[in-house]
């Protein structure tokens, strides 16, 4: 027997009574060798900065190793590595910024090497489900152009998916709607 | 049916033995599409607030690939203790209100209960205020209750909370809105596939037909999905009432053939 799923309904306005946790943004912890500062902000179909989101990565480490729950494939050995990141607050601004460390390369569903990405979960108040995008490295130029997924992007809207560097990491900007809207995936 | 399969049924309250995943061998390598009925969509014009944060551009197709098939273990980073499920013991003293357990599993699509996945709430107190900085409708905070949980389920994909029953509460979204009473969930299942942030609603609310994010679920039966219900024989006596409410989350894709539906 299959079951149909239970709906999603908003995460709404009060989401930081609940979901935020102390040290939520470090997917690695400080001084890991490696790390690196993602920043970013969300923007609404106005171009108006939207300060009630909350934002959650999953990546695998620089070795392409994730941390899974019940240790599916090859456990990450990185000390202290979560895999996850969680980014929302009370009195957001609009921005968010996850420590981390450049995710390592895995393989697509094509079983070929894909380009280093970062799944990417939004919610807001006013989306009644969430929005999944992935974020790509401006810098792996060689990797970027063979990556399965991305090559099913229009090439003028893969620049939406492309994370740019910063002096201490990257930057990555979602636009939900409107010039430059970021591309999100049906997963 | 052996004497074993048939007191776990009664155990469990079960019509049928659910399995219990073989976390290594069963993990599912491409999950199941829902139907585009069974969630809400994302422009959905009478929830106003919908209308500048929803993207006009088609969603592109991701195939499953071990990104998404992963998810976090966030227990050893949560330190989770048992008051972290009671949300009537984080203050210093009894909250206001009508004291409720709600309880259920965790299944995927399958009917496979999901354990050591991590179950998050908050909601409302009994006047259906919130304890957030800008939750400014005029009902009294409770100094003993904040309204936030967590858990872990255990090993057949059980949770459990002990809370006070929300009050339903006035928004802006038109004139004389009110949510529904509800409790927010949010479930990290065991893949990035699976995440989902919902609603638990309690039977009967009078406000059903008046509110636009519970009628953002177009199909009848997928709504009655997010409503609890009430049990007599898990309420305790003289103590506490209870609401039983499962959730699904997406399930293995059976064929290739389906997952590319």
């Amino acid at each position: 027997m299959i079951f149909e799923v239970t709906p999603a309904q908003t995460v709404g306005p009060y989401f930081a009574i609940g979901l935020p946790f102390e040290d939520g943004p470090l997917i690695v912890p400080e001084g890991t060798p490696g790390l690196i500062r993602i920043r970013g902000a969300v923007y609404d179909g106005r171009g108006e900065i939207i300060p009630d989101h909350l934002i959650e990565f999953w990546q695998p480490d620089a070795e392409g190793r994730f941390a899974d729950i019940y240790g599916y494939g090859e456990q990450s050995t990185l000390p202290g590595f979560r895999g996850f990141g969680r980014c929302g607050y009370e009195d957001g601004d609009g921005t968010y910024e996850m420590v981390t460390v450049k995710p390592g390369r895995v393989p697509g569903a094509d079983g070929k090497l894909q380009a280093p990405h970062i799944d990417v979960t939004l919610f807001a108040r006013g989306m009644l489900n969430r929005v999944v995008t992935r974020i790509y490295f401006a810098d792996e130029t060689e990797a970027n152009a063979s990556d399965q997924v991305l090559s099913t992007v229009p090439a003028e809207r893969r620049h939406t998916l492309l994370a740019q560097p910063t002096q201490d990491g990257y930057s990555f900007d979602i636009r939900l709607q409107g010039p430059g809207e970021t591309v999100f995936f049906d997963i | 049916m052996s004497t074993a399969e048939r007191d776990e049924t009664r155990e469990t309250g079960q019509d049928e033995v659910r399995q219990i995943y073989d976390p290594v061998a069963d993990t599912p390598l491409r999950y199941r599409r829902s139907p585009a009925e069974a969630n809400p969509p994302l422009d959905y014009e009478p929830y106003k607030s919908t209308q500048l944060r929803h993207p006009k551009e088609p969603m592109l197709y991701l195939p499953h690939s071990i990104t998404e098939i992963t998810g976090p273990q966030l227990d050893r980073t949560l330190h989770l203790k048992p008051s972290d499920s009671d949300l009537t013991v984080q203050g210093q003293g009894e909250p206001v209100g009508q004291r409720i357990t709600i309880s259920g599993h965790v299944y995927d699509t399958e009917g496979k209960p999901l354990r050591d996945t991590l179950v998050e709430i908050w909601q409302a107190n009994a006047a259906g205020r919130y304890d957030h900085r800008w939750d400014r409708w005029a009902a009294p905070l409770d100094p003993n209750f904040h309204g936030a949980g967590r858990c872990l389920t255990d090993a057949g994909g059980r949770f459990e909370f002990t809370t006070i029953r929300p009050g339903p509460y006035p928004w802006g979204n038109h004139y004389n809105a009110w949510r529904p009473a509800h409790v927010h969930f949010s479930l990290l299942g065991r893949a990035f596939t699976q995440r989902l942030v919902t609603q638990m609603y309690f039977p009967d609310d009078p406000f059903f037909p008046y509110d636009p994010i519970f009628n953002s679920v177009r199909d009848e039966q997928a709504r009655q999905r997010m409503i609890s219900t009430f049990n007599i024989h898990e309420t305790r006596p003289n103590w506490a009432q209870a609401f039983n409410w499962d959730i699904y989350l997406r399930g293995p894709a059976a064929t290739p053939f389906e997952e590319a539906l």
